[in-house]
């Protein structure tokens, strides 16, 4: 009966997916509620019908008891219920207390706004946060932890009695986060309910009550944190998927070098990084969130080239300054966020497909021959089996994982040997998902060289004929296809004023925990 | 997003916007019928002509500023820049005394120099198309004024220099049909810049370019030097517009120009092209310019004041925006 929240088998259908089936989940006052699963378990789902976003397919909500609808983020607020999202939304350019009250603002006659009673009231909701404040400060010289203080202090300021954090402390230093928790903890004690999003199991257990995983849309279950062990939890959040399929590890002893990076350095982003990638490889990369594993893809790329170091291609050296000249190199790339850098939504596949080789299907007078490209573009929508009804349908009407193969065909297309994958499964269906999965063998098989970022490491462990880890800008070591999670995790949280990878001992909680925060990242 | 069930065929309309083309086309169509009905002035062998050639300076420069706001971007600065290739050829023409070709030659190569120009400001050092433009915009009206000492260069000099747009080649060839050379030179410059945009590597990359830049870029496309190409052709294309309204006037008037760039892209908008970009269509862009001369000619044949010919092109513009507001958002 004490319960702030129960929803009740909320189920979610996006087209083409199963987002939430038939979800439970409950929060009680002053609990910290952690919710834990992977990339597109659904988590973000759940908090969203939540919070008014999404309106559930199916199941119920109720509030102190009593089934209500949210039919907009607005409804959700009035309830009491707060998000704070990872991407935090403040205006930049106002300050602390206009960031506060903006669409409430206290009046005075003639519409005039009434500043004084703001910061007075904005200064009140910080003292009862404890947090030292001033808000009259713009938004913008506020580092990212002060800035999430003011997130907060929004949410209480609607009175809000059940908190959502997705992720709070992805980018707080060690004191910020501690900062973070005595506020939580205080919230708690007032009989605030928080709901707890995070990757990092060790967070998890200082902080919350009770978790929940969720794993594929579904709830997997629901237990006390201080009794249960960091390793069921883990167990719990990956499901079988660790022992699905072993990697097929092919003998490339003979097989010449395509790639070779010597001794790669950007900013404080990359440093120093040599490997060695043969053809037929397909060499994965680990690593925690910021370890810089996207900036290296880049710098390779062209699209932020590096400061310092050696490119070689078939053991030749290159310049590489902009993506064309990595393009005339014959590496393509691959982004997380297909959307935004791989396709342009609004053309057909054929075009996007054409994309990086249109000069080569283009007469003296620039005129492209139409004719030949059409039968190019449908023999790699066969190739590959992208599921389209014909290559003039715009890609923006195509599921993920079909755009995800309209990107590869560009690459196939321009005759790229040396493919960098970005997380080549965000936001692809688990079935897709097996599709590209094989999709990339075949591509090693046919002499292709394939590095594959992913912060998934289950994905990481199924695909990888040799894993590279990096922390913090650095590659900390290179291991054989097969390594376990400990190893990998022994390298990704080597940092180097902890001296490398003896400070988390085996059978400590911390492996665990930082292999969840790869896990989950 | 499998959308298996709203498919779009994009094979018979052409890309984007056709469905705003096919209004458009029925506006003018309905337009051209009511004022036939309202005044028997109107629909005259001599009174289409009148409208045909009032259209080719404006059409000529929409045509070009479709390509850059097609790529996502907008050039403020075609009018004036239509103005300062006049003065240049002026001063080819008429001061330097040069040959005729020399002076066509000048027009459309300072235009397409200027367009690189805005171009680099674009592509290279980053400024927003608005703020460049604005600024080329200023300069070239500044330009044309220093250049000529404010006075306006004459081509009484030059002879053929009138038929250029006054003159009918086909009229000619066949007497019954003096369609003037300014239409005709309209209508190759439309049909030159669609084959471009629909057959050839530019017009894809136009259309990419405003589609998604960055993924254009992260192709190993070299897109800064597409884009400067994309506003050096538009540039060009100005001055031809340069020639066709020298022509007209017979002389370079220096402090002409300011107020075309919002007709042609106001002819650009009512056509159906995408000020975000990625989409449009030259054909629009003609009906749009067609749309507003009809207007101007047909209230001023019924003779409405001039005052109210403008209030009600300005409605057309935001009427024909919320049409296309409109069907997108039941389109979904």
């Amino acid at each position: 009966m004490n319960e702030l929240v129960r929803m009740q088998a909320v189920d979610k259908r996006f087209p083409g997916v199963h987002a939430l089936k038939a979800v439970d989940f409950d929060l009680r006052p002053g609990e910290v509620h952690a919710l834990m699963g992977e990339n597109g378990a659904g988590k973000s789902t759940l908090m969203k019908c939540l919070s008014g976003v999404y309106q559930p397919d199916g199941g119920r909500i109720l509030i102190d008891g009593a089934e209500v609808a949210l039919p907009s983020p607005r409804a959700a607020q009035a309830l009491g219920i707060g998000i704070i999202h990872q991407e935090l939304a403040l205006m930049r350019d106002l300050n602390v207390a206009q960031n506060i009250w903006i669409g409430r603002e206290p009046r005075l006659s003639f519409g005039r706004i009434d500043e004084a009673r703001q910061n007075a009231d904005a200064q009140a909701i910080f003292q009862a946060m404890n947090v030292a404040m001033d808000p009259r400060m713009p938004v913008s010289g506020l580092t990212i932890a002060r800035q999430q203080m003011v997130e907060i202090a929004k949410a209480l300021s609607h009175r809000s009695r059940v908190l959502i954090m997705d992720e709070p402390t992805a980018a707080l230093n060690d004191s910020e986060i501690a900062e973070l928790f005595t506020i939580i903890r205080k919230l708690r004690s007032e009989g605030v309910g928080i709901i707890y999003i995070s990757h990092k199991m060790e967070e998890i257990r200082q902080i919350s009550d009770r978790v929940t995983v969720m794993r594929d849309g579904a709830h997997v279950g629901t237990v006390e944190a201080a009794e249960t062990p960091i390793a069921k939890i883990i167990s719990m959040m990956v499901g079988r998927e660790l022992t699905d399929e072993a990697v097929q590890v092919p003998d490339l002893s003979a097989a010449e070098p395509a790639l070779e990076l010597r001794g790669l350095c950007r900013g404080r982003e990359l440093k120093d990084i040599s490997f060695v990638l043969k053809k037929g490889e397909i060499l994965g990369f680990a690593g925690l969130m910021g370890a810089g594993r996207t900036e290296l893809a880049r710098a390779i790329f062209g699209a932020e080239p590096p400061d310092r170091g050696e490119i070689r291609v078939h053991d030749r050296p290159v310049t590489i300054r902009t993506p064309s000249d990595a393009v005339r190199a014959g590496i393509g790339y691959l982004s997380e966020d297909r959307k935004h850098y791989g396709l342009a939504l609004g053309m057909d596949v054929r075009a996007n497909i054409a994309l990086a080789s249109l000069p080569r299907f283009a007469d003296r007078l620039g005129r492209i021959d139409e004719s030949r490209l059409a039968v190019i573009a449908r023999d790699y929508i066969d190739r590959l089996s992208i599921r389209t009804p014909h290559d003039r349908q715009e890609v923006r009407l195509l599921s993920g994982g079909n755009q995800q193969k309209v990107v590869i065909a560009k690459w196939l297309l321009r005759d790229c040997d040396i493919l960098i994958f970005d997380e080549p499964t965000r936001g692809i269906d688990v079935g897709a998902k097996a599709e590209i999965y094989r999709l990339l063998n075949e591509l090693a098989a046919s002499g292709k060289a394939i590095i594959v970022i992913s912060s998934e490491l289950p994905e990481v462990l199924r695909l990888s004929h040799r894993i590279a880890v990096m922390c913090e800008g650095r590659l900390t070591g290179i291991l054989p296809g097969g390594a376990s999670q400990e190893q990998i995790m022994a390298l990704a949280t080597a940092r180097d004023s902890r001296g490398g990878a003896g400070s988390n001992g085996a059978g400590s909680n911390g492996t665990g925990a930082d292999m969840a925060k790869a896990g989950v990242a | 997003m499998t959308g298996q069930g709203k498919t779009m065929d994009v094979r018979q309309l052409g890309r984007g916007g056709a469905q705003q083309k096919l209004w458009a086309f029925a506006s003018l169509i309905v337009l051209v019928i009511g004022f036939s009905l309202a005044s028997p002035n109107f629909f005259q062998v001599s009174n289409i002509m009148a409208i045909l050639q009032a259209t080719s300076v404006n059409g000529v420069l929409a045509v070009g500023v479709t390509l850059i706001i097609i790529t996502g971007g907008i050039d403020l600065s075609i009018g004036t820049l239509m103005t300062f290739c006049a003065v240049m050829t002026g001063v080819v023409l008429t001061w330097a005394g040069m040959p005729l070709l020399l002076g066509v030659l000048t027009s459309i190569g300072t235009g397409a120099l200027c367009g690189l120009v805005s171009g680099s400001f674009v592509a290279k050092m980053k400024i927003p198309p608005f703020i460049a433009t604005l600024g080329m915009m200023l300069m070239l009206k500044g330009l044309s004024l220093i250049v000529t000492g404010t006075k306006p260069i004459y081509f009484n000099d030059t002879p053929g220099f009138s038929q250029i747009a006054q003159g009918s080649l086909i009229g000619t060839l066949i007497p019954a049909f003096p369609v003037p050379n300014g239409v005709l030179i309209l209508f190759v410059v439309a049909g030159v810049v669609a084959w471009i945009l629909g057959r050839t590597v530019l017009g894809r990359y136009t259309f990419a370019l405003g589609s998604n830049e960055e993924a254009v870029r992260l192709s190993g496309v070299n897109t800064d030097a597409w884009k400067m190409a994309i506003y050096a052709l538009a540039g060009g294309i100005c001055g031809i517009a340069g020639l066709l309204i020298a022509s007209r006037l017979n002389s370079a008037q220096p402090a002409l120009g300011l107020g075309y760039e919002l007709e042609a892209i106001a002819a650009v908008v009512i056509g159906g092209t995408s000020l975000a970009g990625g989409r449009g269509t030259i054909l629009g862009t003609l009906i749009g310019a067609l749309i507003m001369s009809v207007l101007t000619n047909g209230l001023r044949v019924m003779s409405v004041a001039p005052e109210w010919q403008t209030v009600v092109t300005g409605a057309i513009i935001v009427a024909a925006v919320y049409a296309d507001q409109l069907r997108r958002g039941k389109a979904g």
